[in-house]
């Protein structure tokens, strides 16, 4: 496992913050979920050997916690609020529309590798919904239209890269 | 007769024009002047005045945050720990993500008060994963306010120091529950406690004292000490003092967050005039008060409560109240303040199947009723839904709910089971005619659920 060296900087952080090593479980995995794009399973080892835990510890903890994933996915995440707020809003048809755009369905990589589409629960923006994260950022109020315009704004992105 | 006005407290400074989430503005704005007076109090003398402030705890279960500080157990001669509550999950809640992205610096005064009066030499904020950016925000205010002598060792020119950082959750709403909170702090699965013997405040975080607040109530900390606990207690109404933040979400003309003075304000005031009312063409038919777990009320039901001296007053839902005890009075809670709004377009077979699809999902599996129960009620209505519907089936999810609250570690039993008993108590007539009804045209603008 190749971590970037601002990564093993941060995880050697991470791990002063707390008097009891195996706290920075979470943290570690974040770190190393930022950086790899997934929990690789040598990550389980390593992450046991640097906190002196046995490798089921991080193992039980990757695989209860929805947000740790082991296999790569695709170049963006879009995650769609399927709580009730959001549905009440429109929540369902907003993710049909991602779904529809990338020729994909949930929980799969979109058959161009740009994006994976998840339904998640409650997002804590109940206010403005329906609301979709699109990797680290929040977008309010996604109706249709927006998911529309949201996901030509990825595929510019991707065809300018090519 | 006019809503009543907002009282912004808490909120004073969200979405203010100018107002950034740096120290400098927050210092131009008087802050941390509460945390200079603080450190010039007796620290028992903090917690006297949050306990005169009669402020109860805003993360859902109103328990009052000065009987909790007293709770910890001072002479164990082991550290004591206070942890953040920043793992703000319960569906229909959203008031914690704008103080910690557009005001952090009022929640780590409020943090560092807290830990002044309690003693408390470590703290830590536990956010939800799905808020990177509020995280990055925290760190950042938290290392202005350490480079300004805020945060760390010798505070203020005392001998007194309190280090804060920043965990992060990943996406477990069971994290908020504070004891499977403090066990994914330990890096564990976040199995919840039982209790006795596991309480925070004697056995928490590495079987140390530990109190876990919510980031709204951390933050009144800090009002209280600027105003005094009496006169605190005036705001709002006996037993249910102070602001709080309502978060209103679906169906109303203004959804958004507001700031009244508890029990200031009723529901109907809230939806009517400061929300705007239904969308047009339609009418309110039910409502959640308190985040999806509190007890669904029905548009149209009235309630008798006993008055002090005796007598009996009837209430509508329009008229109850947006506090803690009537709330809880008329059957449900006022719990983190998300108020949800179902209007006639909803079908309540399809709002509960939501329901059940979020509870069934986060259930943390340790104990048999829960881990079961809440995965049947969810297979139960999502069958109804998609596949066929039986009159008796509301009669079977009512028998799987009786079975599941009470008989848990932790809260989550009953907040997985409170829904499915309400909605089939208020709207019995509507699972039974589910399997009619469900066939036929749906109203115009009605939406997919589940």
């Amino acid at each position: 496992m190749n971590l970037k060296p601002e990564t093993l900087r941060r995880i050697d952080d991470v791990i002063t913050h707390y008097p009891v090593k195996r706290s920075a479980v979470l943290m570690l995995l974040h770190a190393i979920q930022e950086d790899v794009g997934y929990i690789p399973p040598e990550a389980i080892d390593w992450v046991a050997q640097k906190l002196e835990l046995q490798p089921i510890n991080v193992y039980e903890v990757v695989t209860f916690y929805p947000m740790f994933r082991q296999k790569p996915i695709g170049r963006r995440h879009i995650k769609v609020c399927r709580t009730l707020s959001c549905a009440l809003m429109g929540g369902y048809k907003t993710c049909a529309t991602f779904e529809e755009e990338f020729k994909t369905h949930r929980g799969e990589v979109s058959p161009d590798g740009e994006v994976t589409i998840e339904f998640v629960e409650c997002l804590a923006s109940c206010g403005t919904a329906p609301v979709v994260m699109i990797d680290d950022d929040l977008h309010e109020k996604v109706d249709c239209a927006k998911a529309k315009q949201l996901s030509d704004q990825i595929k510019q992105a991707a065809a300018q890269r090519r | 007769m006019p809503a009543p006005q907002q009282r912004r407290i808490i909120f004073k400074h969200i979405d203010e024009a100018g107002y950034t989430n740096d120290l400098a503005c927050y210092v131009r704005h008087g802050g941390y002047e509460m945390l200079k007076k603080a450190v010039a109090m007796q620290p028992a003398a903090i917690i006297d005045e949050v306990k005169k402030a009669g402020l109860r705890g805003r993360g859902g279960a109103g328990f009052p945050c000065g009987v909790k500080w007293g709770l910890v157990d001072r002479k164990s001669g082991k550290p004591i720990y206070l942890v953040v509550n920043a793992d703000e999950s319960e569906p229909g809640t959203f008031k914690d993500r704008y103080i910690m992205h557009q005001d952090p610096h009022q929640l780590i005064e409020g943090i560092m008060i807290s830990a002044w009066a309690n003693n408390v030499k470590q703290a830590y904020i536990y956010i939800r994963g799905e808020m990177p950016h509020g995280a990055r925000i925290l760190e950042q205010a938290i290392a202005e306010a350490r480079a300004a002598n805020f945060v760390g060792p010798n505070i203020l020119g005392t001998a007194y120091g309190c280090e804060i950082y920043v965990h992060r959750g990943a996406g477990a709403y069971i994290c908020g529950e504070e004891t499977g909170l403090i066990e994914s702090l330990e890096g564990k699965r976040p199995y919840p406690r039982i209790k006795p013997p596991y309480f925070p405040a004697v056995l928490g975080l590495y079987q140390c004292p530990t109190i876990v607040n919510n980031v709204e109530t951390l933050c009144h900390v800090k009002h209280i000490v600027e105003m005094g606990g009496d006169a605190y207690a005036k705001i709002g109404t006996p037993n249910n003092t102070g602001t709080r933040i309502l978060c209103v979400s679906g169906h109303v003309q203004k959804p958004g967050y507001y700031e009244y003075e508890v029990g200031k304000i009723t529901m109907g005031e809230l939806l009517n005039e400061v929300c705007g009312g239904p969308l047009p063409g339609r009418k309110f038919k039910a409502v959640i008060p308190g985040g999806s777990s509190a007890k669904i009320l029905r548009f149209g039901e009235t309630f008798k409560l006993k008055n002090k001296d005796g007598t009996e007053r009837v209430l509508t839902v329009e008229d109850i109240p947006m506090d803690f005890d009537t709330l809880a009075a008329c059957g449900t809670m006022g719990g983190s303040g998300g108020v949800i709004v179902m209007d006639d377009s909803v079908n309540m077979v399809e709002a509960l199947a939501n329901i059940n699809a979020f509870y069934a999902h986060e259930s943390c599996g340790q104990c048999t009723p829960c881990r079961e129960g809440s995965l049947w009620m969810k297979k139960i209505t999502t069958r109804m839904v998609h596949d066929k519907a039986r009159a008796e089936d509301g009669a079977l999810l009512k028998s799987v709910a009786d079975q599941i609250a009470g008989r848990t570690i932790c809260a989550f039993g009953e907040a997985c089971s409170w829904p499915t008993q309400s909605f089939v108590a208020k709207f019995g007539d509507e699972f039974k005619a589910y399997p009619e009804t469900k066939n036929a045209a749906k109203p115009p603008g009605a939406l997919d659920l589940v």
